[in-house]
């Protein structure tokens, strides 16, 4: 006889093989005249009963086959004997031979055990007796044996919970077990095991199977009643990871079959699945944070794949995790803060499209109760989504509401970490990002556009004086094609948007950069205006904005270096604008060229002074053209190169390069060219054997540079000499020196 | 032959969010040898994507640029043409060919790649070329109206540089092509 004591999985296959002999052995028996009957009696006189019933199972199992008396008798008899196995691995071992010899001798609808022998509801009070009786025992090894030896009890358990879990299989493969007999007999009755077990491996191991083995539909279609089970288990219970399982199956259900979409809504399976979590949340006070974001988390997917364009659901969903964190404020706890990244990520995923996101009223809410950084790396992470996705934001609303979403990036909140505790790198790399997104900000219509701009403005207003740099001047430049835009169009001015409101619009925003203080960009940006005021003839707005940038000049650029940028900048607007009368035009020469010369060092103020020429020479159309004036800046730059000399002769005992002086020739020529009468040839001569001159003496810095420019200069002359038009006439009289 | 990439006045994040994407699809590592820009970039992120295309980047300094580090002209030799690099704002009139044209000389260089107008230009004069690739953004222009997104790709093959304008007109990438020939 075998013996039974070890713990052997392998003993146990090869005991079922000893066994199956021992089958065909009393087959043999019967064919000599012992009838099933009779052997089935012989082998209860077997002395101890684990043998005697692995005994009686063997010669049931052909009793059954033979059909000598009906199968449900038999297998009743069978199921109800092994009770006197009460040793929890004899006992599951006994009872999963019985489930796997039985199998193919159930009444099944269409099997030949049917009609005589039982019928289907037999065959399944037959699996779910040994069901129940084999969970028991298996329950029954967590409680046996010392405390410290739990750990062993359990990995023991483990191993052996399929055993269990077999019989649930079984039940699924039965041709008559169909909706009907699932959702009034079968479901019931493990549910009932299962809660009244009361034990946590149990529970958690055959909840995960019954989703495993029972199809899609049936789960559909028992929603309630299973979901019903999630909040009776115990609290140690990891129901979260069983509800998303049903989630995520149900949901690749849906996305493999969309022909069962309606069944979902018939069935209302979010709103099930909706107040499932819930209830599981508040059954498990003690459930640590992280598990109740995660149900949210799973419940989310659901709707993501069965009801994507149910916003609605999406929205409701975030509403209930919301409602979880209520009184939280910003969530410490590192894994929870991961769960509620993925609650935030999953819809952005999926829409791609943060105006759809905005739709959302809780998507905001959820994003307060992280922490500082988890959210500014959140809004970085919906800002990139912007830009990648070409999102264009067309409405102020939408403006409002995105700006809401990324308020910690955007102004400082209470109790916000201070700008200077963050790293610079960091904070600057997301200003810029929102200065980007300025560009997404965009609506074709004018009095639109306008409001978006206003709506912007007011966000960024509040950002400080950190801020404002970065986000202010795409404002700005935004704010100037709409100028453009608006140019064609007569709009009244006290209309919703004219070009006067967008000036002030432009004038007050501008200033509060001055005001930060950023003088170098205000001073750009106040010249973009004055030209773009200039192209729409408002003079005195040209005339403001221009004062703005002088008295900017005047009163905060001290740098040498930024002084010429700056200069260089007015002039080449102030060049360029054709807005202003005689007066104004007048006074804002005289105030550059008065800048001009008084910049610090000599270089600087002959070329500052030598570019403030062309303010009074304009090709194009009926643009002033006073050959004087250009004339006396010519000859101003001349003294200033000359005093340089004297000042490098002086200083460091010989005269230095020619630069300035190969430079002013250069302008000369362009004059000339154009044909101003002032600029002589014989200025240009006179100027040109200086030059030579001076740079063949001993006392000149010696410079390849300027012997170069000289050079190109000279083969320049040479060439609109030889030119053969009216350009060349006027050459003829200047002879290039060799 | 020698790729050499021209492009400026991106004007990120001021003006522009960022290189169309037509043209960040073409602008591939590992292609080009050299690139130079006028300027007007504005911030490190974009030197940054500059770098990642070609180890060799050469930029001057335009009046926006947040690293004001940046020279206000450049020269370097590429092949037989001395190249030159100025952004453009610091030569008054704006734009003017004919001031450019003494700046090259000042420069000593054959090819001057300048920009700040925001407009494509390939102009050949007697001192060489002056060549401006426009916005690679088409970010806003107080000089010029309604920019196309431009750059200029150069191919330098002995004393022969083939320039390509790629241009973004309505969404679609269009190109042309100006052969200049230096004189022995």
């Amino acid at each position: 006889m075998v013996r039974f004591d070890a713990l052997d999985l392998q003993q146990d296959m090869r005991t079922f093989d000893e066994l199956r002999q021992l089958e065909t052995f009393f087959k043999e028996e019967t064919k000599r005249g012992r009838t099933n009957a009779d052997l089935y009696e012989l082998v209860q006189h077997s002395g101890n009963i684990l043998p005697r019933l692995y005994l009686l199972i063997t010669v049931g199992s052909v009793y059954i086959k033979s059909q000598e008396a009906p199968a449900k008798d038999i297998l009743k008899d069978l199921v109800e004997m092994s009770r006197g196995v009460q040793q929890p691995i004899r006992g599951l071992f006994l009872r999963s031979y019985l489930s796997q010899i039985s199998r193919d001798k159930l009444p099944d609808v269409g099997s030949p055990y049917e009609g005589e022998g039982g019928n289907v509801m037999d065959a399944v009070e037959f699996v779910l007796q040994n069901f129940t009786e084999m969970n028991k025992l298996w329950v029954r090894m967590q409680h046996q044996g010392p405390a410290r030896e739990k750990e062993k009890r359990e990995k023991e358990r483990s191993e052996l919970r399929d055993l269990v879990g077999k019989n649930l299989h079984v039940l699924s493969q039965l041709d008559g077990v169909d909706l009907e007999m699932y959702k009034d007999v079968v479901l019931p009755r493990v549910l009932e095991q299962i809660v009244n077990c009361k034990d946590e491996i149990a529970q958690y191991y055959l909840m995960d199977c019954i989703i495993q083995v029972f199809p899609d539909d049936f789960h559909l279609q028992t929603l309630e009643t299973l979901l019903s089970a999630c909040p009776q288990l115990q609290p140690t219970v990891d129901i979260k990871t069983v509800m998303s399982q049903l989630m995520e199956r149900l949901s690749r259900y849906a996305a493999a079959s969309p022909e069962v979409l309606p069944e979902f809504l018939q069935v209302e399976a979010f709103t099930k699945f909706s107040h499932a979590v819930v209830e599981v949340i508040e059954a498990q006070p003690d459930m640590a944070l992280v598990g109740a974001v995660s149900l949210y988390v799973a419940l989310l997917t659901f709707v993501l794949r069965v009801h994507v364009d149910r916003l609605d659901y999406v929205d409701q969903v975030l509403g209930g995790c919301v409602k979880k964190l209520e009184g939280k404020g910003k969530v410490k706890d590192v894994k929870a803060t991961k769960q509620l990244v993925a609650l935030l990520s999953a819809p952005l995923e999926k829409y791609k499209d943060v105006v759809t996101i905005l739709k959302l009223s809780n998507y905001g809410k959820v994003m307060e109760h992280l922490d500082y950084d988890t959210n500014r790396v959140m809004a970085v992470v919906l800002m990139q989504s912007i830009l990648a996705n070409n999102t264009l934001i067309t409405a102020p609303e939408k403006v409002d509401g995105l700006f809401d979403l990324l308020k910690e990036l955007i102004q400082d909140s209470e109790g916000a970490p201070s700008i200077d505790e963050l790293d610079e790198e960091d904070f600057k790399e997301e200003q810029n990002l929102v200065a980007r997104l300025v560009h997404m900000l965009v609506n074709d219509d004018n009095e639109q556009m306008f409001q978006i701009l206003i709506a912007a403005r007011k966000q960024f207003g509040q950002g400080g004086p950190k801020r404002l740099p970065f986000t202010l001047p795409p404002l700005v430049f935004a704010a100037l094609k709409l100028v453009r835009s608006l140019q064609n169009e007569d709009l009244p001015d006290d209309g919703p948007v004219s070009l006067k409101k967008v000036f002030q619009f432009l004038h007050q925003t501008v200033e509060a950069l001055s005001v930060v203080p950023a003088p170098e960009l205000a001073l750009r940006l106040y010249l973009q205006c004055a030209e773009a005021a200039g192209v729409c003839n408002l003079e005195p707005v040209a005339y403001e904005f221009f004062t703005q940038a002088f008295m900017i000049y005047e009163e905060e650029i001290a740098d040498s270096k930024a002084q010429v940028t700056a200069l260089q900048l007015i002039i080449g607007t102030l060049q360029r604008t054709r807005v202003f009368g005689v007066e104004n035009r007048d006074t804002l020469t005289h105030k550059a060229t008065g800048y001009s010369a008084k910049l610090l060092k000599k270089p600087d103020q002959c070329r500052a002074v030598y570019a403030c020429s062309h303010l009074f020479w304009v090709e194009e159309g009926s643009g002033v053209k006073d050959g004087e004036r250009v004339l006396l800046c010519l000859k101003r730059a001349l003294r200033i190169a000359n005093a340089a000399q004297q000042m490098s002769s002086a200083t460091r005992g010989s005269n230095g390069p020619m630069t300035l002086f190969v430079e002013i020739l250069n302008k000369y020529l362009y004059y000339f060219e154009k044909g101003n009468t002032q600029v002589t040839s014989t200025i240009i001569q006179g100027l040109l054997e200086l030059i030579v001159t001076e740079i063949q003496s001993e006392n000149t810095t010696q410079d390849m540079q300027v012997d170069a420019f000289l050079a190109n200069t000279l083969r320049y002359i040479q060439f609109q000499k030889h030119k053969g038009d009216s350009v060349a006439e006027r050459y003829s009289d200047i002879k290039v020196p060799s | 032959m020698v790729l050499v990439l021209a492009l400026g006045d991106l004007h990120i994040p001021h003006r522009a969010a960022d290189l169309p994407a037509k043209f960040k699809s073409m602008l591939v590592p590992g292609k080009i040898q050299h690139i130079l820009s006028p300027g007007n970039l504005c911030i490190k992120e974009v030197h940054d994507y500059l770098k990642s295309l070609c180890s060799d980047v050469q930029i001057t300094r335009g009046e926006y640029d947040e690293d004001t580090h940046y020279p206000e002209t450049k020269q370097l030799i590429i092949g037989a043409f001395k190249l030159g690099i100025c952004h453009g704002h610091q030569v008054e009139p704006w734009g003017d060919l004919d001031s450019l044209a003494m700046l090259q000389r000042q420069l000593d260089v054959d090819i001057l790649i300048t920009g700040h107008t925001h407009q494509f230009k390939a102009y050949k004069h007697e001192g060489g070329v002056i060549i401006n690739p426009g916005s690679a953004t088409g970010a806003y222009s107080s000089i010029t109206y309604d920019v196309n997104p431009s750059f200029v790709l150069m191919d330098i093959d002995g004393l022969r540089v083939v320039v390509y304008v790629y241009e973004l007109v309505d969404g679609e990438v269009k190109v042309d092509k100006i052969d200049f020939k230096k004189p022995q």
